[in-house]
């Protein structure tokens, strides 16, 4: 597959553009974030601007803090201890780590698809009302059609249409990754975070996923952590390039892609070290 | 040589399975060979009337209602100890905290503590405090014996858990509360299993109650009455010297092992349908 062309929506790399809340800064902006887990420092002095209605790939060597950035998205450090974190963390212009965000709050923002689809232990159609469910919406009609509206949204409901009481863990791992996004789209996000969201699929699911993305990337945006770059190269609008814990570059899938400026980007893109 | 090896190994596998089941089997054919001729209507409706222990008429009401009053309150109560015990550990403090490392092994500890002393415990308590024998002070000495079991067996489902599960509830924007009830859906199988064995402990268990909860030849009408309860019941009619009456007692504990087994069943068949949903 070849690679992408760069978006029409900017050249620059980190383009100012206005979010849907009326913002004037990029839907996330990472501003000189650290983190550390007990004495190792993981990430190192972070900068960085997603723009919204596109999707940004992070990739980078393992171990290169790829994963620990996404989560600091929807502050899933939150449980652990021993984990600090300074610096700043945008999303539609609110400081997610100011201490009067509210964390529910800025977590409905965002859906997550882990590395594993990891669906909830109720029926198919409670795992995908699950959110509108804790977040207050009643009626068994309203559910339904959410339910419906998602699931057809995934591709999925032509599949489970007839079955949509028993047990979600029936589901092919496929289905049930989409099931995921599927429940995390009806929170009504913003922005969708995938972590590997398709390392463990087989490959028709995987592409399945991936269309799924670029099917819905007007509407959302989409911040993806992945390990294979031609994955990043078949859907990436812009790239993350990260290594040691440091963000080495950050531009447009054909800037990075094909005329990188950092040595590393180009020894990493090149297949020098994984 | 490995041929033999293998043999002897199978042999002694085999023998030990069957040592143990024809065990079990005999415990249950004496049982039943002396108690069913004793097993009557009456012996499971009536409480015992004036000479019963002297081989007249009455029944172990008292005892069987006992036994199930003081199991029904102590599940319930240790149950509300345990589940928050287990999801304080697993979900709050990290899997490898030294909290959570001493807070297992002192479970493992009072695990296996004998239940006389557990039943001591709570007679001290009951002096400390000023309350004779009763319901209440069954109920308590009970709990405290079943609780390590509970957390437990609970603990060892819950860290089989996925850290996932936690995430994918939390980044749907779930409160704790409401994590913590997905949580507790995917526990199910493993809280029914653990009430299981915290009723074969606890309602079979004669040590803890003798002190504690006393025994009355009436059914309790509220907690501070003193209960009779079966595993006492057979001790007492054991140790009479009519015949009659040491029949009874078998009979009292064929009714025990009946409670245990239908028990047993219902947990099993609900754990089942509990666990549909479990992924």
């Amino acid at each position: 597959m070849e690679l992408m062309t760069a978006p029409s929506i900017a050249e620059q790399p980190t383009p100012k553009a206005k979010s849907s809340s009326g913002c004037l800064r990029p839907h996330i902006e990472v501003e000189n974030l650290n983190l550390h887990i007990q004495n190792n420092h993981i990430l190192k002095n972070i900068n960085l601007a997603i723009p919204d209605k596109s999707i940004t790939c992070i990739i980078g060597p393992s171990g290169c803090g790829k994963t620990t950035l996404l989560r600091t998205f929807n502050r899933l450090h939150d449980g652990s201890v021993d984990v600090k974190i300074t610096g700043k963390l945008f999303v539609d212009c609110e400081d997610i780590y100011d201490k009067d965000a509210e964390v529910t709050h800025i977590r409905k923002k965002m859906g997550l698809l882990a590395q594993r689809p990891c669906s909830l232990p109720m029926s198919i159609i409670d795992n995908v009302v699950y959110g509108p469910r804790i977040h207050g919406v009643r009626g068994r009609r309203k559910l339904y059609a959410i339910a419906r509206h998602q699931l057809n949204a995934v591709g999925l409901w032509e599949e489970v249409k007839d079955r949509l009481k028993s047990p979600a863990s029936k589901l092919s791992i496929g289905q049930q990754q989409r099931l995921c996004l599927a429940r995390g789209l009806a929170v009504e996000p913003e922005i969708i975070l995938g972590d590997e969201a398709t390392s463990a699929l087989d490959p028709i699911s995987s592409k399945t996923i991936e269309e799924l993305f670029l099917s819905i990337k007007d509407k959302y945006t989409i911040v993806l952590v992945t390990h294979t770059l031609r994955q990043a190269k078949r859907i990436a609008d812009y790239v993350a390039f990260m290594y040691m814990g440091e963000l080495i570059e950050f531009g447009t899938a054909d800037q990075v892609f094909n005329h990188p400026k950092h040595k590393l980007t180009k020894e990493y893109i090149s297949g020098g070290f994984s | 040589m490995k041929k033999l090896e293998e043999k002897i190994f199978k042999f002694l596998m085999i023998g030990s399975t069957v040592l143990i089941l024809s065990v079990l089997l005999y415990i249950l054919y004496v049982i039943m060979k002396k108690g069913l001729p004793s097993l009557s209507w009456d012996m499971i409706s009536k409480i015992p009337s004036g000479g019963f222990y002297l081989g007249k008429e009455g029944g172990i009401l008292n005892a069987i209602m006992g036994s199930l009053y003081l199991i029904f309150f102590s599940v319930i109560i240790s149950l509300m100890v345990s589940v928050p015990v287990v999801m304080y550990l697993n979900f709050t403090l990290r899997r490898k905290s030294r909290l959570a490392a001493f807070a297992r092994l002192t479970f493992d500890v009072l695990f296996g503590i004998p239940s006389i002393v557990y039943g001591a415990f709570g007679f001290t308590l009951m002096i400390y405090f000023g309350v004779q024998a009763s319901l209440l002070g069954g109920i308590i000495a009970i709990s405290l014996l079943i609780i390590p079991v509970m957390i437990r067996s609970i603990d060892e489902v819950a860290i089989l858990i996925p850290n996932d599960l936690v995430e994918a509830t939390k980044s749907l924007g779930a409160t704790n509360y409401e994590t913590i009830k997905v949580i507790t859906r995917q526990l199910l199988p493993g809280i029914s299993t653990a009430v299981l064995l915290s009723i074969g402990r606890g309602i079979g268990d004669a040590a803890t109650v003798l002190f504690t909860a006393g025994y009355t030849d009436s059914i309790p009408t509220s907690l501070s009455q003193p209960t009779a309860s079966l595993p006492l019941a057979i001790f007492f009619q054991l140790s009479s010297p009519v015949e009659e009456v040491q029949n009874r007692a078998y009979a009292a504990a064929l009714v025990l092992t009946i409670i245990i087994l239908t028990l047993s069943f219902a947990a099993r068949y609900f754990s089942r349908r509990l666990s549909k949903n479990k992924i």
